[in-house]
């Protein structure tokens, strides 16, 4: 599409004159109707090519540099910039093929997507299947003013359907027109979602704050993607990496040998050592904040007309929508350190996925509570109430770890004694493996908690990472009590809901109550009307 | 409602038993053929290997189906339909109605010839996102999908 902006009001007027719509499009021959089969419609933006093509250059550093050493013999360097300029221009050129024959469509009941150069493919995504359109701006789209429009469709098979690249107008177009179609609306409130923009955000993070989450973003896998590179390209270097002779050679050369290092003092000892581990600290400290800065900067939560949508990043800029109707649980999370300053996670739980690290939709990333209920409860989930109180499970529960291992550990003990003539007191030292690990089962036990009230399902756990799930009980699929052999010795039962996107687990409650909850649940979901629930109001 | 699990429950067509364990004697056959092939390599003792697969074999494939059959059942309502299974692994599954979103009426080889199906509801969940139910006679299994379809268009008007 190389046409520049298009406004708004377009998707109506495409609705009454579907013909004269598309025309006003660029495209010159839209006669086709549903009986032709082939589907005009419009291209990508042509600087996506050019955008693609250099993303992509990194996927070619292999066949390059086949090409550069395979031509190494020849005589004539020529030969070998020919050889690297033919695979670029060869990949150019596919790009710009596939292109050619890549054709987006906007109709009436779904979105048509034709690709393939020589086994064609025909896409057609329902308005209705499509849970959110996001786009994306990766640095260099940016530069250029392009984006990524992907249409997320939540079924888990096969990829979302993603148009890389089309111009922002465009892009921003094509959500509006999605969102419009799917609510059957016209375009009176399409513009109404584009005078929210002006409406202050519901939730946002200033760089302050940006900073501190990635303070509490401490990470070390910096190092991991180091030993990762030195490994994969260790051939290109000089001498053997990992070759530690070789190290303490080289620091003998320049006089340092290890009766020296042997020799220095232990308060010498201790500061090398508190500054290597300073120094580690430092560095996790500074990944976490970087790695935060790029993904959350200029974080802001809206509220629309349809739901929440949510701009981030600092060179990959993401702008997604949530619609609030498919909202099917909250999650509230914390951890034992940042919970001291009051600092909370929301996200939400729905058949789509956020991103390939977070399935569940990220709408406060690092917040207090007194920040986290208002979102909540824009997406109908309210806070649990100060009267509601968390039942505890049975101890006993989280013990038959405890005792599992405790079992299995003896038979190590008889295995090492009888087939490695190991002294008891040896042996027996294994126990202390279930006993150092006793006091986290402990904290499990502890930090779990579920309640029910008249319209909600909560469940808490986890010590490290802490967590409470919030699902409004209208929204729950299946109901089923599960009791495992030991379980049902003990009395005890489980309660799975299934939800749309996640999953709620009830343990350690005895049989009775279990069929009382769901008893009670079972009244809640057979009374609300379904299709009332996953229409918007 | 729903307080105590036996009495109330229906259970499944006896014919299931058969057809199960038909369908797990042939299943488990290669195990045995296996256990042959190794008996006849005569590394150990003789009857070291077969005689306990065999005894495996006769109780998985014969004596199991007709201890799973007395722990299945099913009940449906006006607005659910109930799934209890299983006795050393309980699982009792309730799916309302109004969450289905769409049914099969599954029927394998050895189920026909005993005139049985399976019948499989899905739901947008994760967790039991399908549900099965076997050993339904193939016109029950069709009869309980009408039912279950007349009462999501019910609830949908």
């Amino acid at each position: 599409m190389t046409a520049s902006h298009v406004p708004p009001e377009f998707a109506s007027s495409e609705d009454e004159r579907p013909v004269a719509g598309a025309q006003s499009h660029g495209v010159s021959s839209s006669h086709d109707t549903n009986g032709s089969g082939h589907v005009e419609g419009h291209r990508l933006d042509i600087k996506g090519l050019f955008v693609g093509f250099v993303t992509g250059l990194p996927q070619l550093v292999f066949p390059i540099f086949a090409a550069f050493f395979g031509t190494r013999g020849t005589d004539n360097p020529l030969i070998q910039l020919i050889a690297v300029g033919a695979i670029l221009f060869f990949s150019f050129f596919f790009r710009w093929i596939g292109w050619l024959r890549f054709r987006y469509h906007v109709g009436e009941h779904d979105v048509r997507i034709e690709s393939g150069v020589l086994s064609r493919n025909a896409r057609s995504i329902p308005y209705e299947r499509i849970q959110d359109v996001s786009i994306e701006q990766k640095p260099l789209a940016r530069i250029m003013g392009l984006g990524e429009v992907k249409f997320e469709t939540g079924g888990g098979e096969g990829e979302d359907a993603k148009l890389s690249f089309v111009s922002l107008e465009e892009a921003d177009r094509l959500r509006e027109v999605v969102r419009a179609r799917k609510a059957g609306w016209v375009e009176a409130e399409a513009i109404d979602g584009n005078d929210q923009a002006d409406m202050p955000p519901i939730f946002a993070m200033d760089g302050n704050r940006v900073f501190t989450f990635g303070l509490y973003s401490f990470s070390l896998v910096i190092f991991a993607i180091l030993g990762g590179i030195a490994q994969q390209f260790d051939f290109l270097l000089p001498y053997d990496l990992w070759d530690i002779s070789h190290w303490i050679g080289l620091a003998e050369k320049r006089g340092v040998s290890v009766d020296d290092l042997n020799g220095i003092g232990w308060t010498a000892r201790l500061i090398l050592a508190a500054g290597a581990l300073g120094s580690l600290i430092f560095i996790g400290l500074l990944t976490g904040v970087i790695r935060t800065m790029l993904r959350e900067h200029g974080f802001r939560l809206d509220r629309t007309a349809k739901g929440f949508r949510r701009r981030r990043g600092l060179l990959t800029l993401t702008d997604a929508v949530m619609p609030s109707h498919r909202v099917q649980a909250a999650v509230i999370q914390t951890g034992p350190i940042r919970k001291r300053r009051g600092w909370h996670a929301l996200k939400f739980v729905s058949l789509a996925q956020d991103s390939k690290e977070e399935s569940n939709f990220v709408a406060a990333p690092f917040a207090t509570l007194a920040e986290i209920w208002p979102i909540a409860n824009a997406a109908a989930i309210g806070a649990p109430d100060s009267s509601i109180r968390f039942r505890k499970g049975r101890l006993i529960w989280w013990l038959n770890g405890f005792f599992a291992l405790v079992a299995a550990m003896i038979v190590a003990m008889i295995a090492t004694m009888v087939f490695a003539d190991a002294p008891l007191s040896m042996a027996s030292r294994m126990l202390f493996v279930p006993l150092l690990l006793l006091p986290i089962w402990w904290l499990e036990w502890r930090c779990y908690g579920d309640a029910t009230d008249a319209s909600q399902l909560y469940v808490r756990n986890g010590w490290w990472r802490q967590s409470l799930i919030i699902a409004p009980q209208i929204k729950v699929q299946t109901i089923e009590i599960a009791q495992g052999p030991i379980a049902r010795m003990l009395g005890l039962a489980s309660l799975h809901f299934g939800i749309a996107g996640g999953r709620l687990e009830m343990v350690a409650l005895p049989l009775e109550t279990a069929r009382k909850i769901r008893n009670a649940v079972m009244e809640k979901v057979v009374a609300v009307d379904y299709s009332a629930i996953n229409r918007s109001p | 409602m729903t307080e105590e699990s036996a009495p109330e429950l229906t259970p499944l067509n006896p014919a299931w038993v058969t057809a199960t364990r038909i369908a797990s004697a042939i299943g488990l056959l290669p195990f045995v053929i296996g256990a042959g092939v190794l008996e006849g390599a005569r590394l150990l003792p003789p009857g070291s290997i077969i005689v306990p697969v065999m005894l495996l074999y006769v109780f998985v494939a014969f004596i199991v189906p007709s201890r799973k059959y007395r722990h299945w059942g099913y009940t449906t309502g006006p607005d659910r339909l109930r799934i209890v299974r299983g006795y050393m692994f309980y699982r009792d599954t309730v799916v309302p109605f109004g969450r289905i979103q769409h049914i099969d009426v599954d029927q394998g080889p050895i189920d026909r010839r005993y005139d049985l199906a399976t019948l499989t509801v899905h739901t947008a969940g994760n967790h039991n996102s399908t549900v099965a139910l076997p050993g339904l006679t193939h016109a029950d299994a069709l009869a309980m999908r009408e039912q279950i379809r007349a009462a999501i268009r019910a609830d949908v008007i």
